[in-house]
């Protein structure tokens, strides 16, 4: 028969940093962040080589001599209960914090991302629709989707996102404005539907940029469309990878299209997503030339999806270069917080928005749960990269989500599934990485990212610290990041 | 909380649930809360039964038998009053394929009234 419990305590998965003269905790069972007194640096530190029954920590937080303390019992005890109800310690009496639940299977969609064409007038080499390791199987299958297709895809879209209030639509390719009547079609048809709903719709795409003119922009701007821009940077650049068939660089023609677009285009965040490649590391200027220069409003870096093999990857030194570069930028990010002033550096903002929410990823991006691809054909698929992935149909717009395919996706993906994120402190936002990444890299997309491991923390806990400085010297800059979902 | 200050929408999320946990202990029975516990087995009634559906930290790892026992426990001792299946008339051989109920006791029969 069992006697009395006694609990015995050891830390609970913890990240600890400091910022500003201050310590912090990193919760990882809940992505929770909390500022430390020096108690709590005591109970973490005793705990930290060895386990300490109930009544030897509440003892040794009151023995005179114990460093921060002192304390008496009765205070010793609130502080033992107020860790472990927290979970910042665990006591082989408590019940393990669960993995964060997979969402129901009816999980209602929040955003279509609609190919409207498969075709591209550029053909930059790295490209993962068309590269070298590409998945999709364009051959035989529709080039540009149809207004039926279209029309199909914003009724699914309506019907299946259960009572969300806004729903968003990103027109995607190919190069999205090979078929942009198509798109005006959509915003005028999906307007129309959501209206009558008395529902929101909003809409965004992903374009190079070449094909822009002034009625476009008119569009655009009057519609009120995000408009995310790929581009690689300054000209030589840009004209390294992103190149017209013939192998002629792009930067000429977009250049004075993308000054016409800033300067009109008014009503939503035009931001530029810049691709990292071999030679195409220099990041700090990369910035300065797209936001100070030509005047995006925020700026976002990835380094180039590929399978290991290709000539265009990073490689080490270009990877440490980058994060070098990073760095750079976040502390200049920094100061413009600290200031009150936005900077643009979207890798910080982003990480931000989501650590002042506290986000515990069941998995790492929406893709296949509140958001899914349709291919020009009306596939459904988990999102745009995987668009024309015969591997990864999951459903057509004229026959709705296929269920099957889509729980043995988010199965596969959910971050429990991943043994190496198991024992990793930042798998509250990483969960893994990118679906699409894992296939082209390991062949399977519930893979966690090995490759990226190191980066993530590493950027993780530069973001972290950033959040802890603001927490001390200007919180209300933070509270700008709490609704930012919901604006951008 | 004293010594945790929340930085994040989620801290603070946690802080004011640990703060309504330690409320409610403060104006709760307290037979079994109290720090200095007594020396009772925690987890079982004194007659060494299941009974406690929780143990002295609000989860089930430290109870002296499986939670799972709590059916079968009712239905062969026949103390505890709840619905159980009549094994004396009806169905005799409900709990027939299930010898250890911690074990198996998802081969306890479904009964259809």
């Amino acid at each position: 028969m069992s006697g009395p419990l006694t609990h015995t305590y050891r830390s609970g998965e913890v990240h600890r940093f400091a910022a500003a003269d201050q310590d912090f905790i990193y919760l990882v069972s809940a992505g929770a962040i909390f500022a430390l007194d020096g108690a709590v640096g005591d109970v973490l530190a005793m705990l930290d080589t060895q386990e300490v029954s109930h009544g030897d920590l509440v003892a040794r937080l009151a023995s005179p001599g114990a460093s921060s303390m002192g304390m008496s019992p009765a205070d010793a005890e609130d502080l033992v209960r107020e860790l472990r109800l927290a979970r910042v310690i665990v006591s082989d009496q408590t019940v393990a914090a669960p993995a964060p639940a997979k969402p129901e299977g009816d999980y209602p969609l929040q955003a279509l991302v609609l190919n409207i064409t498969n075709q591209c007038n550029l053909a930059c080499t790295y490209c993962y629709e068309f590269g070298a390791d590409k998945i999709s199987t364009q051959a035989g299958k529709p080039k540009y989707m149809t207004l039926d297709t279209a029309k199909a895809s914003v009724d699914l879209l309506l019907a299946q996102s259960g009572g969300r209030p806004a729903v968003h639509i990103t027109f995607f390719g190919g190069e999205t404005l090979m078929n942009f009547a198509l798109l005006k079609d959509v915003v005028t048809y999906a307007t129309q539907q959501a209206e009558a709903e008395g529902r929101a719709i909003t809409f965004s795409l992903t374009t190079n940029a070449t094909l822009l003119t002034d009625p476009i922009i008119e569009f655009l701007a009057d519609a009120r469309i995000g408009v995310t821009v790929s581009i690689d940077g300054p000209k030589e650049m840009q004209d390294k990878r992103r190149v017209y068939k013939s192998g002629k660089g792009s930067y000429d023609v977009i250049e004075p299209k993308l000054r016409k677009l800033l300067a009109r285009h008014r009503s939503r965040a035009i931001t530029a997503r810049v691709t990292l490649s071999d030679g195409v590391t220099d990041v700090v200027s990369i910035f300065r030339h797209l936001r100070e220069d030509l005047g995006f409003h925020e700026v976002g870096f990835a380094p180039v999806t590929e399978s290991g093999e290709q000539a265009y990857a990073l490689g080490e030194a270009g990877m440490t270069s980058v994060l070098e570069q990073f760095h750079q930028l976040a502390d200049e990010w920094l100061e413009y917080a600290l200031r009150g002033q936005m900077h643009g550096f979207s890798n910080v903002s982003e990480t931000i928005g989501e650590l002042v929410q506290g986000t515990n990823k069941s998995h790492p991006c929406g893709a296949g749960l509140g958001l899914m691809g349709v291919s020009p054909s009306g596939d459904l698929s988990p999102c745009h990269r995987f668009t024309d992935a015969d591997s990864h149909v999951m459903g057509h717009v004229s026959t709705g989500i296929d269920r099957a395919a889509q729980g043995a996706f988010l199965t596969k993906g959910h971050v429990g599934a991943k043994y190496e994120c198991q024992s990793c402190w930042a798998r509250p936002l990483c969960a893994g990485g990118c679906h699409h990444e894992a296939f082209v890299r390991y062949g399977d997309t519930g893979h966690a990212n090995l490759h990226y491991c190191d980066w993530i923390r590493e950027w993780t806990d530069t973001c972290l610290k950033i959040q802890g400085t603001l927490a001390v010297k200007n919180p209300e800059f933070l509270e700008k990041f709490a609704e930012r979902k919901g604006l951008s | 909380m004293k010594h945790l200050r929340p930085v994040n929408q989620k801290a603070k999320a946690i802080s004011e649930n640990v703060e309504a946990q330690i409320a409610a202990t403060q104006e709760d029975v307290v037979g079994l809360q109290q720090t200095v516990r007594p020396h009772v087995p925690m987890g079982c009634t004194l007659s060494f039964s299941p009974g406690w559906e929780v143990d002295a930290t609000g989860g089930t790892a430290g109870l002296c038998q499986p939670v799972e026992r709590d059916i079968y426990d009712c239905y062969v001792t026949c103390f505890w009053p709840v619905q159980v299946p009549d094994h004396v008339n009806y169905s005799p051989d409900w709990a027939s394929n299930c010898a250890a109920a911690a074990k198996d006791w998802r081969s306890l029969d479904i009964i259809f009234p």
